[in-house]
């Protein structure tokens, strides 16, 4: 039986269908990427499996339980690291490790060792006793991790586990989360907008767009149905129709379309075939070739990239900075 | 409960809040209760006096109802999911942060009323004070219980200022705390008698003073009865509180 299952889940705020029908299912141990634009619905759809929001329609199973009849069992099988920043900046590490686990209901016989193994697994051990609210992002960001691990949760959430880190503490979050994947065989779904996040560290990764999910599979998957890497020409002169015609024949081509003052192609390996493809065009005054990524399917599925900062993340910034 | 200790620690860490909560109504009680009193006197007594109970009400109004409709800051921040989402019955935290407003408030009373004591010439004996404190408590709880159900309710901070004007001063300034009652016009009575804060401010100033509007009975019974609608519907709100 998996871990998650998600049957037709809907949620709507007044006429916004924030989640549309997403129906899943996670197994155990995987580490299952939700990779989207803000206000895609992925943090709806994470909060409705974590019981904070009642879904409009459909059903799920959280870890055997139903997340609408079992809140209760639900909550205690789940571990959740919240994108706003969540921890009481005036209470210390420690204390707010010791909140979570006596809210979490830990036995107390177990806590002081609880604690001590999640200070140790992000290395916050010697500055436990600070107030959390002197912590750096990325030091914030590993202590709500370890407090989500307390109570030794079967699945755990990660709502954007690295927006607003540089990209050095982003490196590290990325390694504690592949530690614990292993190492406690946890169930992990994490939501991103950020491409090499949900490449680097998720087995499959689910595309949501506007509430719903328009593709499911591993990365590998997803950048080999993308068929190719890009390459852009930019031309001396205008391509005339008969290369633009000669290019298609060329088997390794995937597509060619003309965007404003360069061609853009789709091709099967591109750096082999590049002498071929610029002896087609003719003289060009500049070649860029990009790899696959996973933004070209997002595109391609979407027909628009997933910007990378916005207005949200300000807010919360904003917000943070309040307190 | 460790909702509760969370509560209090925070309390006693953030300073600002601890000691604006005891200057404000020190201010109210030197500056008007002294510059009205200089030339009123209310039923033989000295007005300072007189609206001394007044004014601990009216702290207990203001601290646990914005204590109370702070949690719509916690929402915005997630602090409050993190809470809500721990595998306890919802009830559980609403009581938690009830027993925390409730705990400042107590701690807030005592000083004042120390302080009451001391330079004020407040008569107050082991029992006068027990007394004030058990009926700041139960209005206390009821406030605290309508500041969360309002915070629970409300979706930005931005509507604390309407909460004020329509809910907190009309409560204050037709409770009885700065005037007796007994000489209001008809249409003031009403509102008055209507008000929970009133029957909070007599409990407290008879206890303290000995001047009854009400009795300590219909003054107990009704206060009882406020807690228990808002502590209801407070509970119910943080029920129905959709995060996310």
């Amino acid at each position: 039986m998996p871990t998650i299952s998600i049957s037709s889940l809907t949620k709507r705020f007044g006429k916004l269908t924030a989640v549309d029908g997403v129906s899943l299912s996670i197994e155990k141990g995987e580490i299952f990427g939700l990779l989207g634009p803000n206000g895609a619905g992925k943090t709806t759809l994470l909060s409705m499996l974590a019981v904070l929001m009642e879904p409009t329609s459909g059903d799920a199973r959280v870890a055997g339980s139903d997340i609408r009849t079992q809140a209760l069992a639900v909550r205690k099988s789940i571990g959740m690291v919240f994108q706003g920043g969540s921890l009481d900046n005036l209470l210390t590490a420690r204390e707010n490790l010791e909140l979570h686990a006596s809210l979490f209901a830990v036995p107390k016989e177990l806590r002081a060792r609880r604690i001590q193994e999640a200070l140790e697994l992000v290395e916050l051990t010697d500055r436990a006793d600070e107030r959390a609210g002197n912590y750096s992002g990325g030091m914030k960001r590993r202590l709500e991790i370890a407090r989500a691990l307390l109570h030794h949760p079967q699945v755990l959430f990660l709502d954007e586990p690295t927006v607003g880190l540089d990209p050095q503490t982003r490196e590290h979050i990325w390694a504690y989360i592949k530690k614990l994947a292993q190492a406690e065989s946890m169930t992990i779904i994490l939501t991103t907008h950020y491409m090499e996040e949900a490449d680097l560290l998720c087995d499959r990764i689910a595309l949501i767009d506007r509430g719903k999910i328009v593709q499911l599979d591993t990365p590998e998957g997803l950048k080999r149905q993308m068929g190719g890497d890009r390459v852009k020409l930019v031309c001396a002169k205008a391509c005339g129709r008969q290369q633009l015609a000669r290019m298609r024949k060329l088997p390794f081509i995937k597509s060619v379309a003309q965007e404003d003052g360069h061609l853009a192609l789709v091709v099967l390996n591109a750096p082999k075939h590049l002498q071929k493809i610029l002896a087609a065009v003719g003289v060009v005054e500049e070649v860029h070739v990009l790899p696959a990524s996973l933004n070209d399917v997002f595109l391609q599925y979407t027909g628009h990239a997933i910007r990378n900062e916005s207005a949200e993340d300000d807010a919360q910034a904003h917000w943070a900075a309040h307190r | 409960m460790a909702v509760w200790r969370r509560e209090f620690i925070v309390y006693t860490r953030e300073r600002e809040r601890a000691v604006s909560s005891v200057v404000t109504p020190l201010i109210w009680l030197l500056a008007f209760g002294a510059g009205l009193g200089a030339s009123i006197s209310v039923a033989g007594i000295n007005y300072q006096e007189f609206i001394f109970p007044g004014i601990l009400a009216m702290n207990v109004l203001f601290t646990s109802m914005f204590y109370g409709m702070y949690v719509v800051w916690d929402k915005k921040l997630d602090v409050l999911k993190e809470i809500l989402i721990a595998p306890q019955p919802r009830w559980v935290a609403f009581t938690g942060k009830a027993l925390g407003g409730l705990t400042i408030c107590a701690f807030q009373v005592t000083i004042l009323m120390i302080m009451g004591a001391l330079f004020m010439s407040i008569p107050l004996t082991p029992l006068t004070f027990l007394f004030t404190l058990l009926g700041s408590l139960l209005f206390g709880l009821g406030a605290a219980s309508l500041g969360l159900f309002i915070g629970a309710k409300l979706s930005s901070p931005d509507a604390f200022s309407l909460v004020m004007s329509f809910v907190m001063w009309p409560l204050f300034l037709t409770s009885g705390a700065l005037y007796p009652i007994a000489n209001l016009p008809a249409y003031l009575q009403v509102l008055v008698h209507v008000n929970p804060m009133a029957y909070g401010v007599d409990l407290m100033r008879g206890a303290l003073l000995g001047m009854w509007t009400y009795g300590p009975l219909l003054d107990v019974g009704v206060l009882a009865l406020f807690v228990a609608v808002f502590f209801y519907l407070g509970q119910k709100a943080f029920e129905q509180l959709n995060l996310g």
